[in-house]
C-alpha cells in the first residue's frame, strides 16, 4: 500500500489523484501532510508536489463526464472538511474513469457517491445559512463588518452572492474559526489572512453612530412580526438552530 | 430624525401586518448595476420569528388608518387601537438600512385604506418609485393592490413592485358580504386582471424587444382567511384552483383565523388557532402544483373535508387501492410522484439511480422515502413482502400505527423463544 500525502489544498490532492495513475499505483490512499500520523508500518509514503497542472489535467477530464455541478460537488466535498473527503473524491474519480460516458455522480445508490450527495447537501445548506443569517454591523470607517463561525468552510462559496448584493458598500466578512476573511473595498472583493487572529474585544466601541439604533429598530421588528398565538419553539428551533444565535442581531437578547 | 417616533410607528404597524402569510422573496429577476441589492437568485428566509415563520422582507403598514370595517380585521374602523402612519422616506429609510445589514431580502408594503383607493395606492407606488430609481434598489418590493385602485396605477405598480398581490380574505362571495360589507369582491378582482394583463403583453413583448421593463416578475398572490367562516375545504381548494388557472397566480396563501374580536359573526375569541387544518390545506395545494393532482382528485362532494388524520396524499392513495402496487423499476414519473411517502426529489433520485442499478427497499431507505409508509404500495423487482397488507382493511390502522406491522409481530414471536 501506498499513502499520498498533499498539502491540504484542492489542486494538491488532485495532484495527488493524477501521480496514483502516473505511477500505476495499485493500492493507495491520500492523506493530509498536516493531519497524518502513520498507522500503517507497511505503508509506503509518498510525497506529493502540488503541480496546477497536474491537477488541472485531472479536473477537466472530470468535466467531460461530470460536468461543471459535478466539479463544484466535489469542491463542496473538499470544503466539508470531513474526515473522509479524499478518499471520497478519490473513490468519484475512480469511478468516473471507469464509467468515463456516464455521469457517475448521479448513481446514488454506490455508497460513496450517496455520501457525496448528502455531504454536498449539508455543505450547500450551511452556504444558504451564511447568506441569510450573516448581519453586517456598521462601523465608524463606514465599513459593513460581519463575523461567521460556519461549520464548514463556506467562505470561498458566498464571494459571489455579497459581491453582487452590497457593490456600493464597503464589507469585510472574517470566519473566526478559520482566521482569514473576504474584503470588498468598492473595486476588488479578495481574500484576506492575517497573521495574527483579529482582536474583536471593544470592537463594539467602534460602531458607526448609528448602529445601535437600527440594532434596536430590527429587535423590535422582530418581536412584532411573531404571532403568539401560534408560537411553535420546535419549528422557530429547527429553522434557526442555536448555534447561530449568538450572530443574530435579533437574538441577541435571547 | 425622532427614533423614538420611528420605534414607536414601526412596533404598531409592523404589528397590524402580521396576519399577512406571505414572506416569499423569490421570483424577483433584477440584477444589480453597481447600486444596493440583487434579487435575481431564489428567496432567502433571514430569520424565523418563534411562532416558525420565515422572516424574508420588512413586512410592514404604511398606515393602520383604515375607512374600511372588515370585522375579521384588528386595523377595522370600530376598533378601538393605536393608528399611526409612515411616511414615504422613512419607510425608504428602513428598508435600504436593514438591507444593507442583511436582514431581509427587500419590502412588503402593504396599507389601511385611508381617504380612498387611489390615494392609498399612489403612496405606495410612491414609496417603491424611489426605492429603484432614487436609491437604485434591487432587492425585492412586493406591494398589496388595494381593491379599487386605478388601471393605471396598478400598471405603475407593477413596473417598480416584483409581486403584487391582493388578499380575497373569504373564499366565498357569500362569507365577504357578512363579514365585510363595505367590500365586494369586483374591486378586488379587478387589479388582479390588470396586473396579470400585464405580464402577459410583457412575456410577448420581451420575445420580440429584449430590453422591455420588467412588470411584476415574481407575479401575483392572494390568501385566504380559513376557519371564520363555514366554507368547507372543497370549496376553498377549488376557489385556489380557480386562481391558479385562470389569474395565473404563483402562490394561493393559507391563514388560519386567529380570534381578534368578540362578534357572533366570527368564531369565540378562545376559539384555537386551527393549524392543522391549515397545514393539510397546504398540503394539497402543493399536491395540486407539484405532483400533477386535480381538485376533483384531492377532494369531491362525497368528501368536502380534508382528513385531518393522514395527509391528502395518502388519503387519496387508501381510496384508489387499485392503482397499486408501482413498480418502481419500471412506473412512470407521474405515478412515482403519487406514492405514499415519496416527494419530487425522491421521485427524481429514483429516476436517475434506476438506471445504474435494481432498487431495492434498502435503497428506497437511503434516498430518502417515507418508507413506514411507502413500502404498502411499491412493488420492486425482487418482490416486497409488505405487499400482502395492501388489501387489508385495516391498511390505514397499520399505517399509523407506524411500525405494529404483523410482519413484526411473528419476528417477535421468534425472538421470545431464545
Amino acid at each position: 500500500m501506498t499513502t499520498l500525502l498533499y498539502d491540504g489544498t484542492f489542486d494538491g490532492l488532485f495532484t495527488a489523484i493524477f501521480e496514483v495513475f502516473e505511477y500505476r499505483y495499485q493500492d493507495a490512499e491520500i492523506r493530509n501532510r498536516e493531519n497524518f500520523q502513520q498507522e500503517n508500518m507497511f505503508a509506503e509514503i509518498h510525497e506529493v508536489v502540488t503541480q496546477q497542472e497536474k491537477s488541472e489535467r485531472v479536473l477537466n477530464k472530470l468535466e467531460k463526464s461530470i460536468g461543471k455541478s459535478g466539479i463544484n460537488d466535489l469542491l463542496r466535498v473538499y470544503l466539508s472538511e470531513d474526515l473522509e473527503l479524499e478518499q471520497l473524491i478519490f473513490s468519484a474519480v475512480k469511478q468516473s474513469i471507469k464509467h468515463p460516458n456516464e455521469n457517475i455522480l448521479q448513481n446514488f445508490a454506490n455508497d460513496d457517491i450517496l455520501k457525496i450527495a448528502k455531504i454536498c447537501k449539508s455543505v450547500s445548506r450551511e452556504r444558504h445559512r451564511m447568506t441569510a443569517f450573516i448581519r453586517f454591523e456598521k462601523m465608524q470607517d463606514d465599513i459593513y463588518f460581519a463575523k461567521i463561525d460556519p461549520d464548514f468552510n463556506v467562505l470561498p462559496l458566498i464571494r459571489k452572492h455579497f459581491k453582487d448584493r452590497y457593490a456600493d458598500q464597503k464589507w469585510m466578512i472574517y470566519d473566526l474559526r478559520r482566521h482569514y476573511g473576504l474584503f470588498y473595498d468598492l473595486e476588488n472583493c479578495d481574500f484576506f489572512y492575517p497573521d495574527e487572529k483579529l482582536n474583536l474585544n471593544l470592537y463594539q466601541e467602534k460602531f458607526h453612530d448609528e448602529e445601535k439604533r437600527y440594532q434596536t429598530l430590527w429587535q423590535s421588528y422582530f418581536t412584532k412580526t411573531n404571532i403568539r398565538e401560534r408560537k411553535n419553539a420546535k419549528l422557530h428551533i429547527q429553522h434557526v438552530p442555536k448555534r447561530y444565535w449568538k450572530y443574530l442581531t435579533e437574538k441577541y437578547n435571547s | 430624525m425622532n427614533f423614538d417616533r420611528i420605534k414607536e410607528k414601526l412596533e404598531i404597524l409592523a404589528d397590524a401586518a402580521k396576519y399577512d402569510v406571505s414572506c416569499s422573496s423569490s421570483g424577483g429577476k433584477r440584477k444589480n448595476n453597481g447600486g444596493l441589492g440583487d434579487s435575481s437568485a431564489s428567496g432567502i428566509c433571514h430569520t424565523y420569528t418563534e411562532d416558525g415563520r420565515c422572516v424574508s422582507l420588512l413586512k410592514i403598514l404604511l398606515t393602520n388608518h383604515c375607512i374600511y370595517d372588515c370585522i375579521y380585521c384588528v386595523s377595522r374602523k370600530s376598533n378601538d387601537i393605536k393608528r399611526a402612519a409612515f411616511t414615504v422616506e422613512e419607510v425608504v429609510d428602513l428598508t435600504i438600512s436593514f438591507y444593507r445589514r442583511n436582514y431581509i431580502e427587500g419590502l412588503f408594503l402593504s396599507s389601511g385604506i385611508f381617504k380612498d383607493a387611489d390615494t392609498t395606492m399612489e403612496r405606495l407606488v410612491r414609496v417603491a418609485k424611489k426605492l429603484r430609481t432614487e436609491h437604485n434598489f434591487n432587492g425585492y418590493i412586493h406591494l398589496k393592490s388595494i381593491p379599487g385602485a386605478s388601471d393605471d396605477l396598478m400598471n405603475e405598480a407593477a413596473l417598480y413592485a416584483d409581486r403584487l398581490s391582493v388578499n380575497l380574505e373569504i373564499p366565498t362571495e357569500s362569507g365577504l358580504k357578512l363579514l365585510a360589507p363595505d367590500k365586494n369582491r369586483e374591486d378586488m378582482l379587478q387589479p388582479m386582471r390588470i396586473v396579470q394583463k400585464g405580464i402577459q403583453q410583457y412575456k410577448d413583448e420581451k420575445k420580440i424587444i429584449r430590453s422591455t421593463p420588467k412588470f411584476a416578475p415574481a407575479g401575483q398572490s392572494t390568501q385566504m382567511i380559513v376557519g371564520a367562516t363555514n366554507e368547507n375545504d372543497l370549496q376553498i381548494i377549488k376557489v385556489a384552483d380557480h386562481f391558479y388557472k385562470n389569474y395565473g397566480m404563483k402562490r394561493v396563501y393559507y391563514s388560519g383565523y386567529i380570534p381578534v374580536t368578540v362578534d357572533n359573526r366570527l368564531p369565540a375569541i378562545t376559539a384555537e388557532v386551527p393549524v392543522l387544518r391549515e397545514n393539510r390545506l397546504y398540503q394539497s395545494d402543493w399536491l395540486m402544483r407539484f405532483y400533477g393532482f386535480k381538485a376533483d382528485e384531492i377532494l369531491d362532494f362525497n368528501m368536502p373535508f380534508l382528513d385531518l388524520e393522514v395527509d391528502p396524499k395518502l388519503s387519496w392513495a387508501l381510496r384508489h387501492l387499485d392503482q397499486f402496487p408501482v413498480n418502481l423499476q419500471t412506473a412512470d414519473y407521474k405515478m412515482i410522484l403519487r406514492i405514499p411517502g415519496i416527494g419530487v426529489k425522491t421521485a427524481q433520485k429514483i429516476l436517475s439511480a434506476r438506471q445504474f442499478q435494481v432498487l431495492t427497499i434498502d435503497h428506497l431507505k437511503k434516498l430518502g422515502a417515507a418508507v413506514n409508509r411507502a413500502k404498502y404500495f411499491i412493488d420492486f423487482t425482487y418482490g416486497n413482502p409488505f405487499l400482502k397488507h395492501l388489501t387489508d382493511l385495516n391498511l390505514r390502522k397499520l399505517i399509523l400505527s407506524g411500525s405494529q406491522s404483523k410482519f413484526q409481530n411473528q419476528f417477535s414471536q421468534q425472538l421470545t423463544l431464545f
